[in-house]
């Protein structure tokens, strides 16, 4: 199997061809078209080892993401990210490759911050190994979490460890009414107090705001901010209609923006009312906006914009780069992989 | 060189005169010394870029440093380079207690930042040994980490933003102010580069609420293995404690004659577990700490009562590399990092080393992370004490390497753990981080010589790669 994908890489390098590396194709969407011959990785399976008490995972690229999640739980852990799916093939290498992380971000952290090691096949079909499965290691340049949200471009994933946590033992979903303004305030507010707030999600004037962790700390907390409680079942299907972009709120929505800001940014003078996650700092406009437009909100917010679904892409999918990161990010790609087979203009067009 | 700094430096700013050189010769790793051609001392951003521009013109190699603290040699200058010393990079530009982050200067000490955000109730998290002196930038170039890493993460978990020069004086931004940036995640790349992609002249970091409250358990073994295993037990009971270090007999004899913690000096091994959040939480978590550690077959079992009483349970372990110095004449400080339930075997390795090479090798361990500090004893006066320090180091971190951990966990390569690199990887892999520095310092200009080995150097090495993740029950090569 390994054997074969190499032959493809060092052939399609040979003949100047590309590919397009691709798992469940549940994020086809994400980033610019994708383009070359197909390389599917799914057959490229299976967690490789889990030992729940090393609080680490390694499993192949092409291991469902829902398998993973599932062998995760039966255990008592979770992936920290909380990463969405965005369809039922979603894959672990995908999962990677895309970077997207989703409601317990801010609290947690990032895909790339729980990445401790990987494999990948570079653009001359070399495996190569980089990080580790532990927690701690600072040998070497972090090349593992560097392929965290490359889409692909850098090399083929074959294989990631990553650090994995227990889930909370307790958890509470609170509702409260806020209008957006207030409702940032609050999330910057509370997040700079000891509470275990671990997603928030603020739509058309209701907060919802999930609490995780001991029993007692969750108690208190919510005695602390108030607002009613939601039934386990519809707080589950809450986060899960906001991780997968299935709540109502994204119903219709034809072009999808997506807006990473400081969390203490004030609402943008943009039309529409955001979704907004993160404790502020992740916000989501719908509808079809000036691209030029959006992008200089984000950007004089002290963030940057993303056209995340739908839209004309012609005019870039990801804000451009200042002319250093994008050189850097040429000498890179061309470092990993010198021909160019691999995802070509999914991140960048020139890359 | 020291003309073309004096053109664009003060006076006072340039250095090149052995008896003022002579004080930058080494960092933390005082084995390898050198003095420098010229120390720079720059005090603003475009005195940094001027330096830089002008070493580059004349193809001169240039190492950043902070404070020096460094283990592995990483700050150690050229001998026919300049040593460029952000030590005067001392201001904190702002605290901004609502977005909870804080943008500094590379030359702030990292306790100097908890101590600026304290009256907003914040603090930045890493907290490594030297967190009196070390200074921020030298903890981006190491992604330092500290007791609480397992709770907290390291320094790439809590920086955003790096602003700096590459080694041809272009300004360079990595991460924002916001969650994540466009494209590659460049930021992730240079925190813990080892000075070698970069200079940073800005550094913004996240800070976190500081907890109202915070309890430590200390537990008593009578065998290494149970300490182990009762670290296991603890994880697999859900629970993340925001320190667990542990310490063995010899360690724990010679921190309590230094600082007197009230140790159980009989115990094989020592556990430290701290719990911290709302107070709610931490008795509730050292409730359930305590029922798992006695579980797990604790001797002993003490909690402390009041700040006072856990400031004294941690501060042997603190104080661990220090009474090393009491009770010899030099101590040389390991750095691997093995999976937790390799612990026994390491140790018992560690142990067979001590009498083949006849030294002493006390043992203070990130229990939570599986990063190990062996303390190997010697007395650096005497050349065959040192050689051997340095085999029985050797063996040690090939072992690390062997069980499917890393020579370094927090410590960094340097000039210290470089013949090691060719162990850890293989020459495609070190290929590779050479064209990442190319991409970067294509004059490879920028701390040259450090961190990643030259193939040349691993053959004359020999080659000794294993691969730990691909096999982890690899047999330990033999030399």
């Amino acid at each position: 199997m390994l054997a074969a994908i190499q032959e493809r890489i060092r052939d399609a390098a040979a003949r100047g061809e590309r590919l397009r590396l691709r798992g469940g194709g549940s994020k086809d969407f994400y980033g610019g078209e994708p383009r070359g011959e197909l390389l599917d990785t799914r057959e490229h399976a299976g967690i490789v080892d889990y030992e729940p008490t090393e609080l680490v995972v390694t499993a192949r690229c092409g291991t469902p993401l829902a398998e993973l999640e599932a062998a995760l739980e039966e255990r008592g852990q979770m992936l920290p990210f909380e990463p969405p799916h965005y369809g039922p093939g979603a894959t672990l290498g995908g999962c990677v490759a895309a970077g997207l992380s989703g409601p317990r971000r801010a609290a947690a952290g990032a895909v790339r911050d729980f990445v401790l090691g990987a494999r990948l096949l570079d653009g001359r079909a070399r495996e190569l190994a980089f990080g580790g499965r532990v927690m701690k290691n600072v040998a070497g340049y972090d090349v593992a979490r560097l392929l965290a949200g490359s889409l692909g471009t850098l090399g083929l994933i074959l294989e990631v460890s990553l650090k994995v946590l227990p889930r909370p033992a307790a958890e509470l979903t609170l509702r409260l009414e806020l209008p957006q303004d207030p409702a940032l305030d609050a999330l910057n507010r509370w997040a700079g107090q000891p509470l275990p707030v671990s997603a928030s999600a603020w739509r058309g004037g209701e907060l919802h705001l999930r609490l995780s962790g001991a029993e007692a700390a969750v108690r208190a907390a919510a005695g602390r901010i108030g607002g009613a409680s939601l039934e386990p079942a519809q707080a589950a299907s809450l986060w899960r209609g906001i991780r997968e972009q299935s709540d109502r709120w994204f119903d219709g929505a034809g072009t999808l923006w997506r807006l990473s800001l400081p969390s203490a940014a004030p609402p943008l003078e943009l039309p529409g009312e955001p979704l907004i996650e993160w404790g502020g700092a992740l916000r989501w406009m719908k509808g079809a906006a000036d691209a030029a437009r959006v992008r200089e909100a984000a950007s004089r917010a002290g963030g940057h914009a993303t056209l995340f679904r739908g839209g004309d892409k012609s005019a870039g999918v990801f804000a451009p780069l200042a002319p250093a990161l994008a050189r850097l990010h040429r000498e890179l790609k061309s470092a990993f992989d010198p021909a160019g087979v691999f995802n070509p203009g999914r991140l960048y067009p020139e890359l | 060189m020291a003309q073309a700094l004096r053109a664009i430096l003060p006076e006072r700013a340039v250095l090149w005169q052995e008896e003022d050189t002579r004080p930058y010769e080494c960092d933390g790793l005082t084995a390898y010394r050198q003095v420098p051609m010229v120390v720079a001392l720059p005090e603003t951003e475009e005195q940094v870029q001027a330096i830089l521009r002008a070493c580059h013109a004349l193809g001169v190699a240039v190492v950043p440093r902070g404070a020096g603290t460094g283990l592995s040699g990483g700050a150690l200058p050229p001998g026919d380079g300049v040593l460029l010393s952000l030590a005067k990079f001392m201001r904190i530009v702002r605290v901004d207690p609502v977005a909870r982050i804080a943008v500094v200067q590379p030359g702030v000490r990292n306790l100097a930042i908890s101590d600026a955000a304290a009256p907003f109730g914040l603090y930045y998290a890493p907290d490594p040994s030297s967190q009196i002196a070390c200074t921020i930038g030298g903890n981006v170039a190491e992604n330092s980490g500290g007791v609480h890493c397992l709770k907290y993460g390291l320094t790439v978990h809590n920086v955003l933003r790096v602003r700096g020069y590459a080694a041809d004086g272009e300004p360079l931004d990595f991460g924002s102010e916001a969650l994540d940036t466009p494209g590659l995640d460049l930021l992730a790349l240079i925190v813990g580069s080892e000075g070698m992609l970069a200079v940073a002249t800005e550094i913004t970091v996240k800070l976190l609420p500081k907890p109202p409250a915070a309890r430590v358990v200390m537990a008593s073994f009578d065998d290494l293995q149970k300490a182990g295993d009762a670290v296991a037990a603890v994880i697999a009971a859900g629970i993340i404690p925001a320190g667990l270090e542990m310490m063995d007999r010899p360690a724990t004899r010679a921190v309590e004659a230094f600082v007197g913690a009230g140790y159980d000096l009989e115990a094989a091994a020592i556990l430290l577990a701290e719990a911290d959040g709302l107070p709610e939480e931490v008795d509730e978590e050292i409730a359930k700490l305590s029922e798992v550690l006695t579980r797990a077959g604790a001797t002993r079992l003490a909690v402390s009562r009041d700040e006072a009483e856990r400031l004294r349970f941690w501060s042997g372990r603190k104080a661990a590399f220090p009474a090393m110095g009491r009770i010899s004449p030099d101590y040389y400080c390991m750095d691997g990092t093995i999976p937790r339930k390799r612990l026994g075997e390491v140790l018992g390795f560690i142990g067979d080393m001590e009498k083949k090479y006849g030294l002493r090798c006390p043992n203070v361990f990130h229990a939570g992370d599986g990063n190990l500090h062996p303390l190997i004893l010697f007395d650096a006066n005497d050349a065959g004490e040192l050689k051997r320090t340095e085999d029985f180091a050797a063996e040690v971190l090939h072992k690390c390497i062997a069980v499917g951990g890393t020579i370094t966990g927090e410590h960094g390569v340097g000039v210290e753990k470089i013949n090691e690199m060719c162990v850890q990887f293989s020459d495609a892999e070190l290929e590779l981080f050479h064209a990442v520095k190319r991409a970067y310092d294509p004059a490879g200009l920028l701390n040259p010589g450090k961190a990643v080995p030259t193939l040349a150097r691993c053959a004359e090495f020999g080659r000794r790669h294993v691969h730990g993740g691909q096999l982890p029950h690899a047999a330990l090569p033999r030399f």
